[in-house]
């Protein structure tokens, strides 16, 4: 899978209470999720994301609670990537669950800022930087976790698996 | 080479002899939790997988907690669809209303997690039942529908760090300073992907209550699970709570750890983690003048039998600040019935607090005690990020019960040594 689109940079621990802060909870309609994704932490964001753009993040991106709401909304607001440095881990596993694509690298969040055009080529696990004309390696995906994502989710993948 | 607690059970789970960090194992479930927040969408990708039953109705446990008693229209729609769903297929262990308590603390009173199980729950704060010997970890909706179809989860076998804590307790310092202070030391995400396994003289003589408020924040150092080695104080909460059987499983002595780190708990004082993180931790004798509008005492933290006589014993014979709302929450109606008949609610009302039924409501800022822009509140629950409460300009200060309740008197941050309370 080829993506493309423009950085939108974060700090470390970006917690799922600012990707998508509890008091919207009491609903599960990813459009009405979307609306409030990173309200709390960029209001600018969700005025001026557009499809396809990517979430470039420190450490540690999505930890706190398990809300799966939190990767619903990032890819419901047309967010196509998120790459960090690393991912709290039960936002990891959702974001795999979810088919939101995650890409984990040091180099690459150290080498881009807000605004950079990115090319994510998930098949050959590059991110290409098209204003400094960086390529970045990224950490291959466990074999396990890519047969879930060609069966189109953990659901599919069980149900391919009993029949 | 020898295996840890955590892997031992993961092995046993997954029909292994043995396992090692790193390995992807699928292992079954003895308990798949969902709560008012997270079940709805695992119920919905359970019927769009076209499932037609449950793995096993006594293991599905759905636990409305969060927004409940409904806090609003949408609120009660997503009960609604717990409600239904445990009705149609007959889960045994649904709570309503009335029997309801915060999941973490009703679920191990219960006696339906047990040690040397492995749960699966589709909350964070999963982690809480390491406090009697299970592995145990929060995992997403989705994966929650999983195991509600196949009783069984993907796990990656998790690397386990040593936390060895020696020495004897200061006065007022409880598990969540000993918590705090860990997480304070490594980090938010200090223990990431890991197991964290708590032990040492120190630990052999904490309370349950204790135990669980440690494991509950593995979470917040970001680990998979935590964990703590069952022995006579296990026993003696399981006997009586437990209707099917259970296994002690314990560290070999040759198990090997990607970290050990031991703790001189003689030197820890109370903890307060300051906005914005667990981590951004403080004795409280470094705290300087932080006025507070709010003390919440409650959460499957710290809402426990122990941590409402603590806060009582501090709270007995003073009343608290006029600028301060003091919201208590005791997490089950076990604890509320418990605390009742002690006299605590007497101490409690004498003090100017007000009682809440079992609800986690304002730790995620829900309802039952949100915070205005400005205001600042301490608390015992979790998690102080920004806007955790409320108002994205509000402020969440984190603590044990005692320190909540002497806060709440002080109309700041403070300690029970300044009420003359010496423990």
């Amino acid at each position: 899978m080829k993506l493309k689109g423009k950085a939108w940079k974060f700090g470390p621990n970006i917690d799922t209470d600012a990707i998508i802060p509890a008091r919207y909870l009491n609903v599960t309609d990813p459009e009405e999720l979307a609306q409030h994704c990173m309200e709390d932490e960029s209001p600018r964001f969700g005025r001026e994301v557009k499809d396809g753009d990517m979430i470039v993040a420190e450490t540690n991106f999505g930890c706190g609670s398990s809300r799966e709401h939190a990767p619903i909304a990032i890819k419901a607001k047309g967010v196509s990537c998120v790459i960090a440095k690393s991912f709290a881990r039960i936002f990891y596993r959702n974001a795999f669950n979810m088919g939101l694509p995650i890409v984990e690298s040091d180099e690459a969040v150290d080498g881009i800022q807000g605004g950079h055009e990115l090319d994510v080529d998930l098949d050959k696990g590059e991110i290409r930087n098209r204003p400094t004309g960086k390529t970045y390696k990224v950490s291959p995906i466990p074999a396990f976790m890519q047969e879930i994502i060609d069966d189109g989710g953990l659901m599919e993948h069980i149900a391919r698996r009993r029949s | 080479m020898g295996m840890t607690i955590t892997e031992k059970i993961l092995a046993d789970h997954a029909g292994r002899k043995e396992v090692s960090p790193g390995q992807l194992i699928n292992a079954k479930v003895d308990i798949a939790l969902g709560n008012d927040i997270t079940a709805p969408i695992a119920i919905e990708q359970f019927k769009r997988a076209g499932a037609k039953r449950v793995f096993d109705k006594e293991k599905v446990v759905l636990v409305p907690d969060h927004f409940v008693p409904n806090k609003d229209i949408k609120s009660a729609e997503q009960c609604k669809i717990l409600r239904e769903f445990a009705r149609e297929h007959g889960l045994t262990h649904y709570f309503e209303v009335g029997e309801m308590g915060i999941e973490h603390a009703l679920l191990p009173e219960k006696g339906l997690v047990l040690p040397g199980d492995l749960v699966a729950g589709a909350d964070s704060h999963t982690c809480t039942y390491g406090a009697l010997g299970a592995f145990s970890a929060g995992v997403g909706s989705t994966d929650l529908a999983a195991a509600m179809v196949t009783g069984e989860l993907w796990f990656k076998v998790p690397e386990t760090i040593k936390l060895i804590y020696y020495g004897q307790l200061r006065t007022w310092v409880s598990g969540k300073d000993l918590i705090l202070y860990t997480i304070g030391r490594i980090g938010v995400d200090g223990a990431l992907y890991k197991a964290m396994e708590f032990v040492g003289e120190t630990i052999d003589h904490l309370p349950m209550s204790g135990r669980f408020t440690m494991a509950n924040m593995a979470i917040e150092a970001g680990a998979k699970n935590g964990i703590f080695h069952p022995d006579r104080m296990t026993e003696q909460y399981v006997k009586g709570r437990a209707k099917r059987d259970y296994h002690f499983y314990t560290s070999d002595a040759n198990a090997h750890y990607s970290e050990i780190l031991d703790f001189d708990v003689s030197k820890i004082e109370p903890q307060v983690a300051f906005p914005h993180l667990p981590s951004n931790t403080r004795g409280i004798s470094e705290v300087e003048e932080v006025f507070i509008d709010q003390s919440v005492i409650g959460s499957c933290t710290n809402g426990r039998l122990d941590d409402l006589r603590e806060a009582a014993r501090v709270l007995k014979g003073h009343r608290i600040s006029s600028n301060v709302r003091l919201i208590i929450i005791p997490a089950t109606p076990m604890i509320f019935r418990k605390a009742m008949k002690e006299g605590l609610f007497d101490i409690f009302l004498d003090a100017g607090a007000v009682i809440s039924p079992p609800t986690c409501g304002p730790c995620l800022g829900g309802y039952m005690g949100v915070l205005a822009k400005g205001e600042r509140a301490i608390s015992t629950t979790n998690r102080n990020f920004v806007g955790r409460m409320g108002h994205p300009e509000s402020d969440v200060y984190l603590s044990n019960p005692a320190i909540a309740a002497a806060s709440a008197v002080l109309g700041r941050i403070g300690g029970p040594e300044e009420l003359g309370k010496r423990g």
